[in-house]
This record gives structure tokens, C-alpha cells and sequence, in this order.
């Protein structure tokens, strides 16, 4: 039975903050498969293309018939927990600090074993359910559910260590100016965000939605120019300690490429506000996220960034825009390997084409604002550091795995 | 005058004699800029990007660098800025004559108007008024419309709403009049921008713009403490920075008027 | 099962059970420990280091070095050599590689020798370090160690057969006694069933006493033909019977068994004796549970039976099935690799009439046992040796 977890009370400023430690962060090559699976929520495990048979730690020859045809495929999750152990005195820092800590052993149905951390209501001889997580120094371990739902599930202790739940945690969405600003908000705030300080630039340009952002509870709208460094630091002096969750909804969408563009003041707009932002914005709130990382029920948990899925392959259409979405894809890859010290995850939301005016005559499927909301919140729940939000980002991601070359030349058609 | 006469003047500026009286905002990040359209270019806010400051990016100096638009604050409007001046000679900040840089200034007041009106429009009916009492606005000189609007907190400054700015200005008619007939140098007021907030329905649109620039005359604006100015007599100092091919640039607005002692 | 016997160790002998004491912590490095059992060796053969043609090593903490590298270390020039990483099974493997050669020829005295150094992060680092699939399959479970391994499986095997905490105290509890009778034993306070049961817990059901405490030491034997040994002058033990065998039973979801249980038959077979002929056992004790598997699947009672024999048996030297008579890795201390051999050097001195303290009477047959190599989920390593005193 899991005791729903309690709203914290106000941090003692007298008292030490406890920094952030990490389990064991080794891993061999072949294991980043399970890396791989966890960032995106799949469950997937080595298949053998000769014979079929699954099989794991991951290892390079087959052990049922020494194939080297090993192939990271999506598995069933279902398996039974054979055996289970209480860690009281873990050898390993980390552990010891969250001691009692348990684990477990799972015979798969698909045949392997897996060694996984246990929810605790996991029993011994049930069913429970796999899934591999990003824990706190970002590589993937297993984790078991009890199959079927149990009361408070969410706020089991070890479970909160592998996901950045949004549940009494404070958050900072850098700009309130936008739609999906604006349902950013309202979906944390439905998840049970504690507070969620909303960033509007330019506090004398009134904009669409303004009334009813003001309105809401548990909402405190914060001066936050992201292309000013001073703002930024500003901001982060003076709740950088309290920002547990940030989510960098910086949106400047404008059309066009090089070649039908006169001069570069629109570029400069876009590196102003996207990529100088995500700048001021790391340098301003990064380090004190990452020293939060281990700071009680509602540490410092993620950084989440909503990017277009052509950072990965670049739409002419939009070729200026895609280029400095591919420059901030590629920072993030560099604040989530600053921010691994603390725990905190970085994670990267890639949508298509967003239902909002800038994208006005591109043709459907577009992404509904709320659906980028949902996804961030999802993402946040299950731990999650690469999400795909719409038919056109996984169409753009699948097509990139056949064959980028192509996806080149379908693009820019 | 001779460098007696100038000496005087300097020592007069030192002991107070003659008071200068600062009419520009600070340049900083978070003052408001002009808003165009979305599609169109938009102008650079300001942007102050610290280098070093006592640091190990330099361990004994505090220098920043700046972004911004030529046309961002307390700023300078040149004939080039129009279009009905592209072709004048002399026309840019650098080519402009240096003696334009320092004239003398008429100063109307409106606040009364403006604080019922923020669409208030200055007419020639109303400059006519002011110049029964104050006497014919000689050439050369500076039009400074006071409004007290530089006083508002920046909403209400930039006071956009669903259909645009609305922000006093001058007609269309004043501004042919005063470049015609009064051969101002050059106009300038407290809002963003020498016109109106919703200049873009006159006729012809934004006639300040158009009038002064026609005329190779120049703009001012965001200018603030016009209210510490008298109607007649003070001499402005408007120098924009000399840039190449320039539009206009921010700068610092001086006015010198008579003071205590 | 193999049908046929495998060829016998006629005419070659284990002689000079070497043990040089533990400490807990040294700062020494392991080569230094495993040049004192060396030294030590040929002190007790009244032999030089160049009479030494043979030399197995086995360390966790050698660092950069493996056998070659300490011929040159120690001088020795040897036209046989083996380094053995099995763990707990190395001494057994130690045995049998060295045997077969001075068997055929190819060696005339064989050093065989396990030493490891303790320092304050030692243990750490060998975790960290231990292999391929715990890096990326159980160190991240905050494991730290084969104690959440052993637990899993402890935890198994008390559901699956019944057997209680108190089961394996007898174990441990029998151990203390005999470790009192052992000078160089690093546990020195007797222990009761009742201080065991209401130990702290580690992982459970693994609380303190059923975990070995690291330390530094090293042990080793000496191993050549039957006439040098005589011509030394030197006691010999016999060999009867060896088997080996690494990752059996692969299919068992959780372990119950070791390798053992697959060849048990052709130890038994190969030494023409029966469980009851053997005067003493010496089992891996790392931890309780693998011991109780020992008794099983050594042949002593069926499996499943192990809480029940334990039951029924007094474990202590004087007792009715001696067992691990120094008192075990559970009270002398686990050195390294070292804790592979500490049943073999030990088998030896009993059936050489040379254990002084922990003499059992009579002991003339014995058993020792190897295990290990927790790779992922269960010991992959395991065998075991039948040995006899020169009398018998």
C-alpha cells in the first residue's frame, strides 16, 4: 500500500541542501539499446534473427544458438517476479542514501530474467508489468509495476526517483504568451503543480488569452524576457531556488529559407529568441537545477524542451526556423549531459507542424496546442527524454531511421 | 561670438546658470519598442550582453555589448527614415549639417488634452492658440509636444490595444503647416514615434513621418521631462551617433534652459 | 553424467598448506601478500625460487599484473603457467590444472597460490569492476555486491524448501565455534543462534553474520609428483577425485543448485568412496545458503533436505559432520580469491594430522568445495575436490 505522498512544507534555510549522487553509470555499448527504449517509453529487448529467442543482459552472440544477428526489438511486457530482496545497507552511495531500497528478480514470459527495481506493491509469485527507465544518472535500468492498478501508484517512493512527476513540484514556463504557453500551464496545473510561474515578455503588449492566465489559481505571472541576459537573471535570482521543473516554451515560428529572404533580421529575431534564449535561460537556471537535483519530494527534476521534429531534418518551407531548431536540439543534447550530475533530466518534445497561426497554410495533420501540453505532462510522469507528438514528428522519425537521404530530398521537393 | 562669449556659456552650464535638463529615457532592455506587424521586419530591443565585469572574462574592467535598432528609445529620426525623403541630400545621421544638432525649442502643451484623449491630435487651431500667447514659432526651431505621456507606466504608454497604438500625435494638416509654414527643423514628442498611435488612417498616413522627412527635417522621440521645460527658450541639443548611411540612432536629448542662479 | 571415469591422479600429491594471516585492512599491495605465500611455500618445501617451474596465481586486486608478469616480479622462471579468475572455485581449478601437468610432464613443482590486498575502497572497485553483465545488469540496482544476488536466491530457496533463518544460523553459529579454536581467525567473539537471528539486516534475508567480512591475506600449496614430494621429505596429500563445472543448470529460473549436482556421481565415483567416508567438509560459505546447497548436491542429503540435515547435524569439529573446522570464510575473513583456497589449505592440513587447533580426530577423508563468480543472477563457477592423508 503506497502512502499518497504529502504536499512539503517550507524548505529550512538553515539547513544543508543534500546533493545530488548517481547510481552506477556504467554501461557497455550493446546495453544502450535499453537507453535507447527507455528515453522514448518502449520496452524492448535483444531478439535473435536466426532463431527468435530473446535474450538479456545484452550481450553480443546469441546464447541459445551464438547468432551475432542480436536486434533491439519491442518485447511483452508481462512477466512474474520470482524473488525479491530489501537493500538495507546498499555499498553504493546512492543507494545507501535511499536505503530500504528493493529489488527484485522477473522471469519475462518472452523467456529472459531480469534483475529490476520493484514498486512496492510488487508481490512475490504475481504478474508484474516491465519497463525500462532513465534513472538518476540517465542510463536504463528495469522497472516492475504490479499488474494490475493500485491506489497512489504514482507517489511510490523509488517510481519518483525515475520520473520527474509534476505533483508538488514548482514550475517555470518560460513563456505565457502563446497557446501552447498557455495549455502548458493549465496542464501542469491540472497534474497537480504546486505553482507554475508563467514568463511574459514585454509586459506592455497585451496579448490573446491574458485575462484568463491572470485569473488562474496557483498561477503567478513573472516578467521573463528570454533574449534579455539580465532578465533571465534577473527571474533567477529571484525564484532560480524554487524552479523544480522548467519548461522552455519559447515559440518563434516565421516561413521562409535563405534565398527568399532579404537581410538577416528575422534570422537574428530567431537566435535572439530561441537559441540565445535557451542560452541565458541554462546559464541562469541550470546550475541551481542541477544542485536541487536531490532536494527532497519536490527537487529538481527536468527541463523540458518543445522543439520542432525538423531540428532533426530540415523543412526549406520553414528553413530558417528548422536551422535554429537543429542549433537548440543540439544545445539540448549539451545542457542534458551538463544537468546528468544533478539528475535532472533534459527532455525534448518534437511536434510536426503546431495548430497555431504561423503554420496557418500548412495542410492537416497539425498538432493541437493541448496535445503538446498532454504530451509534457506525460513525459514528465513516466520519466520519459525523447517524445514524438503527432502523426507527422513519428512519420519524420521513422522515415529518418530507414533513410535520412530521402527524407532530404522529400522535404525539400 | 567670440570664445569669451563661449566661455561664459560653459561657466554658466558649470555653476547652474544655465540648467541642463536631461529629456531621455534610459536605454534598457524593457522599454517599449515600436510594434509593426508580425510579417514585417521588426526593430532590435535593446540588448545589453555583459563581456566581462571584474571577472575571469576580464579581471579588471566592466564593459558590456549592445544590440539595438536604430530607432529603439529616446531616439533620432533622419529624412532617409522615409520614404518622401530617400532622395534629399544630406539625409542621413552622418551627412546631416552639425549645426541642426543644437536649436532652440517650442514647447506646446497638451497634457490637459491628452490625459481626456489618447487619440488627441494636434491642430493648427490649437499651435494658433499657443502662439497667441507665446508668440509665432520662429523657423529653425524645434516643436516639442508635451503630453506628460512619458509618465504612464508602460502599458498605458504603448497603450496598444485590439486595433493598434493609441497614442497622441499630430493631423496631417499641422504637420504640412508647420514644415511649410513655420520651417520648423523638426518635431518631437513623448510617445513612441513622432505620430499618432493610429496615424495610419490620416491622410496621408503618418504625416509626421512624411512631412518632416519630405522636408528634410527631423523627428524626435520618447523624449521625456518636456514638462520642466518652458514654452519658449530652451535650446536643444540632439546629436545622433554618426552612422554610416544611418536612419537615425538613439541618443541623448538635451535641453539648456535658464536656471537658478 | 559422464559414464566413464576420468583418468585417476596417481603419483602426484599436494604438499605445504600455506596460510599467511589476515588482516582486515593493509596497505600492502596484493603482490606483496602473494610474494609472502611464495616465500612461504618454498620455506616450507626446503626448497629455492628456482625450483619452481610451475606458477597459478589467482587475485582480484593484482591491478595491472597477472601470472607473467609476476614470474619476473618474483623471479621465477616457469614452463607452466595459469592464472585462474574463477573466484570461489579457483583453488579447485588451481588443483586440477596444475595436477594434469605435473601428471604429463610438462611441470615438477607448481606453486598454486591466491593473495589479495584489502585496502579501504578495494571492495568497491572490485564490484564496480566484476564483469560485463553486473556493470549493466545488477550494479545499477544499487547491489552493491553479491549480497542482493545471494539474497534473491536465499529468499528463493527458504520459499521453495522451507528453510528458516534459523537454518542457516546453525551454519554460521557451528563456524564461530570452530573459529574460536583459530588463532588467526579475524572474528574472535562467540556467536549465538540468537545474537545471528536479531543481526542486522543486510538484504533480505541476509543479515550480518551470513556475510564474510574482506580482508587481506593469501594461502597457496604446492603441488608435484609423488617421488619429489618424497624426496623432499615432505608430508603429501593424496588426490582422489576433482570435478568442475560453469554455468550449469542455466534453465533454473532462480538457482537452487550448483554444478555439482551434474557430476557428483563421478567425484564419488572417480575417489571410490560414498558420502559417509568423508571425515569433513569444507564448503564455499559465501554465503549460508550456497553451503546448504553444498550438502545437497555433494551428495550428504537430497535436495530440498538441507534445513532438515543441518537439523539433524552437529557442524563443529568434534561434531557428527565437521564442517568448515577453521571456521569458514563467515569467521576467518574472505581474502580476495584467497577465500578459494581456504577450504583446500585447510582439507589439507586436517588430512595431514597438521591443524593443530582445529585438528579433527581421525580425519583422513575430505572434501573441499569451491563456488563462485556471480556473473548476473547465480554463480556461474563451481567444483570440488576428494582428498586423503598419506595413511590412508
Amino acid at each position: 500500500m503506497i502512502e499518497p505522498i504529502v504536499k512539503p512544507r517550507r524548505k529550512n534555510p538553515l539547513q544543508r541542501t543534500r546533493l545530488p549522487t548517481s547510481p552506477p553509470r556504467a554501461r557497455s555499448r550493446a546495453s544502450h539499446g535499453f537507453t535507447r527504449a527507455a528515453a522514448e517509453g518502449r520496452f524492448m529487448l535483444q531478439r535473435c534473427g536466426a532463431c527468435g529467442a530473446f535474450c538479456y543482459p545484452a550481450r553480443d552472440a546469441c546464447p541459445a544458438c551464438l547468432s551475432a544477428d542480436l536486434v533491439f526489438a519491442d518485447a511483452p511486457r508481462r512477466g512474474t517476479l520470482l524473488s525479491e530482496t530489501t537493500l538495507h545497507v546498499p555499498a553504493d552511495v546512492h543507494f545507501r542514501e535511499r536505503a530500504p531500497w528493493r529489488v527484485g528478480l522477473v522471469a519475462m514470459e518472452c523467456g529472459p530474467k531480469l534483475v529490476t527495481h520493484l514498486h512496492a506493491d510488487c508481490e512475490e509469485g504475481r504478474p508484474v508489468v516491465m519497463s525500462f527507465q532513465l534513472d538518476k544518472s540517465g542510463q536504463a535500468v528495469a522497472f516492475a509495476h504490479p499488474e494490475r492498478e493500485t491506489p497512489n501508484m504514482a507517489d511510490d517512493r523509488q517510481w519518483r526517483e525515475m520520473t520527474a512527476d509534476p505533483k508538488f513540484r514548482r514550475v517555470l514556463v518560460t513563456n505565457g504568451r502563446s497557446i501552447v504557453g498557455q495549455e502548458v500551464v493549465a496542464a501542469l496545473k491540472a497534474a497537480g503543480a504546486s505553482i507554475v510561474f508563467v514568463g511574459v515578455a514585454e509586459p506592455w503588449k497585451p496579448f490573446r488569452g491574458e485575462e484568463a492566465l491572470r485569473a488562474l489559481e496557483g498561477v503567478e505571472i513573472v516578467p521573463l524576457d528570454i533574449g534579455d541576459e539580465k532578465s533571465v537573471a534577473d527571474l533567477a535570482a529571484d525564484i532560480g531556488g524554487k524552479v523544480d521543473i522548467l519548461v522552455n516554451t519559447t515559440e518563434h515560428v516565421r516561413a521562409g529559407g535563405l534565398l527568399d529572404r532579404q537581410g538577416t533580421s528575422v534570422v537574428r529575431d530567431e537566435i535572439d529568441q530561441s537559441y540565445l534564449g535557451f542560452v541565458h535561460l541554462a546559464q541562469a537556471f541550470g546550475p541551481v537545477m542541477r544542485m536541487r537535483g536531490a532536494d527532497g519530494v519536490n527537487s529538481a527534476a527536468a527541463w523540458v524542451n518543445i522543439l520542432s521534429v525538423y531540428a532533426l531534418a530540415n523543412w526549406p518551407v520553414f528553413g530558417a526556423y528548422s536551422a535554429s531548431q537543429a542549433a537548440c536540439l543540439s544545445l539540448s543534447h549539451s545542457l542534458r549531459a551538463e544537468l546528468r550530475p544533478g539528475g535532472v533530466k533534459v527532455v525534448n518534445v518534437l511536434t510536426g507542424p503546431l495548430d497555431i497561426e504561423w503554420f496557418q497554410t500548412v495542410p492537416p495533420p497539425k498538432v493541437a496546442p493541448r496535445a503538446v501540453a498532454s504530451a509534457i505532462v506525460s513525459a514528465l510522469k513516466r520519466g520519459l527524454e525523447d517524445v514524438f507528438v503527432g502523426d507527422v514528428a513519428e512519420d519524420i522519425r521513422q522515415r529518418l531511421a530507414a533513410n535520412p537521404k530521402a527524407v532530404e530530398r522529400e522535404l525539400g521537393a | 561670438m567670440d570664445s569669451n562669449g563661449l566661455m561664459q556659456f560653459a561657466g554658466a552650464v558649470a555653476s547652474g546658470a544655465v540648467r541642463v535638463v536631461d529629456l531621455t529615457f534610459t536605454l534598457s532592455p524593457d522599454f517599449p519598442v515600436i510594434v509593426l506587424p508580425p510579417e514585417f521586419g521588426q526593430a532590435a530591443p535593446v540588448r545589453i550582453q555583459q563581456i566581462s565585469r571584474y571577472d575571469a572574462s576580464g579581471p579588471a574592467w566592466y564593459w558590456n555589448n549592445l544590440t539595438l535598432g536604430e530607432h529603439t528609445g529616446t531616439h533620432f529620426d533622419a529624412p532617409i527614415h522615409w520614404f518622401t525623403g530617400k532622395d534629399l541630400p544630406n539625409n542621413s545621421v552622418d551627412t546631416l549639417p552639425v549645426r541642426d544638432m543644437i536649436a532652440p525649442a517650442c514647447v506646446i502643451d497638451c497634457s490637459a488634452q491628452a490625459a481626456k484623449d489618447a487619440d488627441f491630435l494636434l491642430t493648427i487651431p490649437v499651435v494658433e492658440a499657443w502662439e497667441k500667447s507665446h508668440g509665432r514659432i520662429p523657423e529653425r526651431h524645434w516643436v516639442l509636444l508635451r503630453t506628460d505621456w512619458s509618465k504612464k507606466g508602460w502599458r498605458d504608454y504603448a497603450n496598444l490595444k485590439d486595433d493598434g497604438a493609441h497614442t497622441p500625435g499630430p493631423d496631417a494638416a499641422v504637420m504640412r503647416w508647420l514644415v511649410e509654414e513655420r520651417g520648423v527643423i523638426g518635431f518631437g514628442t513623448e510617445t513612441i514615434g513622432t505620430d499618432a498611435g493610429q496615424a495610419g488612417h490620416l491622410d496621408p498616413p503618418y504625416p509626421a513621418h512624411h512631412f518632416l522627412h519630405g522636408g528634410g527635417r527631423y523627428g524626435l522621440q520618447c523624449l521625456c521631462n518636456l514638462d520642466q521645460l518652458p514654452p519658449t527658450g530652451a535650446v536643444i541639443v540632439a546629436a545622433p551617433l554618426k552612422i554610416q548611411n544611418g536612419s537615425g540612432s538613439p541618443l541623448r536629448v538635451l535641453a539648456l534652459v535658464p536656471g537658478q542662479g | 553424467m559422464q559414464s566413464s571415469i576420468r583418468t585417476p591422479y596417481d603419483r602426484v600429491v599436494m604438499a605445504v598448506p600455506v596460510t599467511i594471516p589476515y588482516v582486515r585492512y593493509s596497505i600492502e599491495s596484493a603482490q606483496w601478500w602473494i610474494g609472502r605465500a611464495l616465500k612461504a611455500l618454498v620455506d616450507g618445501a626446503g626448497i629455492t625460487p628456482r625450483d619452481i617451474d610451475g606458477f597459478c596465481v589467482s587475485s582480484f586486486t593484482a591491478g595491472l599484473d597477472s601470472g607473467i608478469s609476476l614470474t619476473q616480479h618474483f623471479g621465477l622462471c616457469v614452463r607452466w603457467i595459469d592464472t585462474i579468475p574463477l573466484g570461489g572455485a579457483s583453488a579447485i581449478a588451481a588443483l586440477r590444472r596444475a595436477a594434469r601437468a605435473v601428471q604429463a610432464g610438462d611441470a615438477r613443482i607448481v606453486a598454486c597460490v591466491a593473495g589479495d590486498t584489502n585496502h579501504v575502497d578495494s571492495f568497491r572497485y572490485t564490484l564496480e569492476n566484476f564483469s560485463r553483465f553486473n556493470q549493466d545488469a545488477v550494479y545499477p540496482y544499487g547491489a552493491g555486491g553479491a549480497n542482493a544476488s545471494f539474497a534473491l536466491i536465499a529468499r528463493n530457496y527458504m520459499r521453495t524448501f522451507g528453510a528458516r533463518r534459523e537454518d542457516f544460523g546453525r551454519i554460521a553459529v557451528a563456524q564461530r565455534s570452530n573459529a574460536l579454536r583459530n588463532p588467526h581467525a579475524l572474528m574472535k567473539a562467540p556467536l549465538t543462534l540468537d545474537q545471528y537471528m536479531s543481526a542486522r539486516p543486510i538484504a533480505d534475508p541476509i543479515h550480518l553474520f551470513d556475510c564474510v567480512m574482506p580482508c587481506a591475506g593469501a594461502e597457496g600449496f604446492l603441488v608435484m609428483s609423488e617421488d619429489v614430494a618424497a624426496s623432499l621429505k615432505l608430508p603429501a596429500v593424496k588426490i582422489l577425485s576433482t570435478i568442475e563445472r560453469h554455468n550449469a543448470f542455466g534453465d533454473d529460473p532462480v538457482q537452487v543448485r550448483g554444478g555439482w549436482a551434474m557430476d557428483v556421481d563421478e567425484l564419488y565415483a572417480m575417489a571410490g568412496v560414498k558420502p559417509d567416508d568423508i571425515d569433513f567438509v569444507q564448503t564455499y560459505d559465501d554465503y549460508p545458503v550456497i553451503s546448504m546447497m553444498q550438502f545437497e548436491d555433494l551428495g550428504f542429503c537430497r535436495k530440498g533436505e538441507g534445513p532438515d540435515f543441518v537439523r539433524q547435524h552437529d557442524l563443529t569439529i568434534d561434531g557428527s559432520f565437521p564442517h568448515n573446522t577453521s571456521g569458514g570464510q563467515l569467521s576467518v575473513g574472505q581474502a580476495g580469491a584467497g577465500g578459494a583456497y581456504l577450504g583446500m589449505v585447510e582439507a589439507m592440513r586436517q588430512v595431514l594430522g597438521q591443524a593443530g587447533p582445529t585438528q579433527v580426530g581421525n580425519a583422513r577423508i575430505g572434501l573441499a568445495s569451491g563456488f563462485g563468480m556471480i556473473n548476473y543472477d547465480r554463480g556461474l563457477a563451481s567444483g570440488a575436490a576428494i582428498l586423503a592423508g598419506p595413511g590412508s
